[in-house]
């Protein structure tokens, strides 16, 4: 690589580097580190009023209702989580061994498990909202067709079965992503320890759990670690499937929409309050950062290089 | 193949060969199980757009007529719908533009020169790579009223421009870095100016990082809904995830206008994919995979 050595060229690279720079610096780093310190002022409306301290944090995390609203909609985020680590990522890992074997029709099964991956969420949100349907949507239709009358229900409507309706479509839509990049790494398992291997053994159940499971530990840390941030920030599902306050009864709120619900108003709480969604936002922000390094370094630990 | 071949065959491999069948039969089950549980929705939604609404509550996964497109005329002239369209293809763009020549501006300078601080600017840029940014949205909020671009579309391709530029960055200084030295240095010796060589000499080269730095943004840009969300009011700016919130809340009741609106919303990009669909995986899945 060239040294630099004149001013020509100095110039040159300013006028390559500045601009991109520029555009992080103000529309990323500044409005982030501005949202720490947001949390620590009084708001009214758009206006920043006094310094406050820790106040709007120990609003958030001690005093009701915010307090029930902010565990309710912390548990819901766990419960998303781990349902999509087993329906998204599991399922994912399974379908990527599938389509490892390279079956007839197996470019044609990866180019359809891909394909929900590219719609908008929204366009997924309000399918799955027709599809769940008490009387004319497709799911109900179906189970009354099958003769299981007893199992149709209002899946949106009812406090138990909310969240897990939107959940399902959320696998629907992301299950090819965990899929293809798992898959990835399988494909970069070298033949020769493969060939070793069926020398060894002829389970199939030692050769996933022994060798292939290991050897896509790469693959596994990013998804998981993917997975985690997306749950944590989860906000078009809910949004248009159980509406901005997370109906039936809080059932489907989660972390991003009492975030957002908290900071720019609803029809039925109307006062919106800057100070306070910062608060949420910097806990949230610091929660993922936390847990997400926490998961990528842990999972990084049991990586084998190849 | 007569009956004691393969009774040997069976013999000498059978564990083999009747566990292989039995695994990749059990495979390819799920994969045909899986396939169908991927298109069906898609299917109901294209079939239920050519069906009046009394249609589909009477026969949801009956074929329909394709000629009958009562409900796209009712879309193209009682809705803003190609309005919306028209606004996604701007915003989105836009944003392309700026994300892929800034984006490559930074990543030659960093890629190709030594200069103190290149390393730092690097991080500075994958720094913003994991940074959930929904949640400066706040402060991304009153950022935008300052400048004056809050309802307008400016605000949607500024952010998008820089949240495309941490993976765009990092995707082509990796790329660039790989190209050799030999021709930039003979245009030197020839006394080509240090933009007549990027130019005319590497610009040519990185086009395959390009592709896929740009579909790994496009996607996520074309069907953002949450910027849209908290920037845009004015229902003539509205982007097209944004603008099917409110064409879904004014038909409530007609089913066969709402499926053929999620379907007209759905199809550019399905089109798009199936057309090129080894460059979406590679793009969409290049920041995971490595």
């Amino acid at each position: 690589m060239p040294k630099l050595r004149m001013t020509g060229r100095g110039l040159w690279i300013t006028f390559l580097i500045v601009p991109p720079l520029a555009f992080v610096a103000l529309f990323i780093v500044y409005p982030i580190i501005s949202a720490f310190a947001y949390a620590f002022f009084d708001w009214q409306g758009l206006k920043r009023l006094d310094f406050v301290g820790l106040e709007n944090f120990h609003t958030v995390l001690f005093v009701e209702p915010y307090r029930s609203w902010t565990l309710n909609a912390f548990k819901n985020n766990i419960i998303v989580f781990f349902a999509l680590m087993v329906l998204q990522n599991g399922l994912g890992f399974i379908l990527a061994y599938a389509l490892w074997r390279e079956l007839p029709g197996a470019r044609f099964h990866r180019i359809a498990v891909f394909l929900p991956v590219v719609l908008s969420t929204i366009i997924v949100a309000y399918l799955f909202k027709l599809f769940y349907h008490p009387l004319f949507g497709v799911v109900n239709i179906s189970l009354r067709g099958l003769g299981l009358d007893g199992l149709a229900q209002p899946w949106l409507g009812q406090s138990g079965t909310a969240l897990w309706s939107i959940i399902a479509a959320q696998a629907w839509h992301m299950v090819g992503f965990p899929t293809l990049v798992f898959l990835a790494g399988m494909q970069r398992i070298p033949g020769e320890i493969l060939d070793a291997v069926r020398m060894e053994t002829e389970s199939e159940w030692v050769k996933i759990t022994q060798i292939v499971w290991p050897l896509v530990a790469p693959s596994a840390t990013i998804v998981f670690t993917l997975l985690f941030v997306g749950a944590f920030n989860w906000f078009e599902l809910p949004y248009i499937m159980g509406g901005l306050d997370g109906s039936p009864f809080g059932s489907t709120d989660v972390l991003g929409l009492y975030f957002y619900r908290t900071a720019f108003g609803n029809v039925s709480a109307g006062q919106q309050d800057f100070g306070l969604g910062s608060a949420l936002a910097v806990l949230i922000f610091l929660f993922i950062a936390a847990i997400a390094t926490v998961i990528t370094v842990r999972l990084r630990a049991r990586e084998i290089q190849i | 193949m007569s009956t004691a071949t393969t009774t040997a065959m069976a013999y000498q491999d059978r564990r083999g060969i009747l566990g292989t069948l039995g695994r990749d039969g059990l495979l390819q089950i799920i994969l045909i199980a899986n396939t169908i549980i991927m298109l069906a929705p898609i299917v109901i939604m294209v079939f239920s757009a050519f069906k009046t609404t009394p249609q589909i509550f009477a026969s949801p996964f009956g074929i329909p007529d394709f000629t009958q497109v009562g409900n796209f005329v009712k879309i193209w002239t009682q809705t803003n719908f190609l309005r919306y369209l028209l606004n996604s293809f701007v915003v989105t763009g836009a944003s392309m533009v700026l994300i892929l020549t800034l984006g490559t501006m930074a990543a030659y300078a960093i890629g190709r020169y030594a200069f103190t601080g290149s390393n730092f600017i690097l991080m500075f840029f994958l720094a913003g790579l994991t940074l959930p940014l929904k949640l400066a949205i706040i402060p991304l909020f009153m950022l935008m009223r300052d400048l004056s671009i809050l309802n307008n579309q400016l605000s949607l391709i500024f952010v998008y421009t820089a949240m495309g530029l941490p993976t765009t960055v990092f995707i082509m200084t990796g790329f660039i870095r790989t190209l050799p030295n030999e021709l930039e240095d003979a245009a030197r010796m020839d006394g080509a100016s240090e933009a007549r060589i990027m130019w005319s000499i590497m610009l040519p080269l990185v086009r395959p990082a390009m592709v896929i730095a740009g579909i790994q943004n496009v996607v996520p840009i074309w069907n953002d809904f949450f910027f849209p969300l908290v920037f845009i009011q004015n229902d003539d700016l509205k982007t097209l995830p944004q603008g099917l919130t409110t064409f879904m809340g004014e038909y409530t009741t007609d089913w066969g206008v709402l499926f053929s609106g999620l379907t007209l919303s759905a199809a550019p990009i399905i089109l798009i994919y199936i057309v090129l669909s080894r460059q979406f995986i590679a793009g969409m899945t290049s920041g995971a995979v490595k």
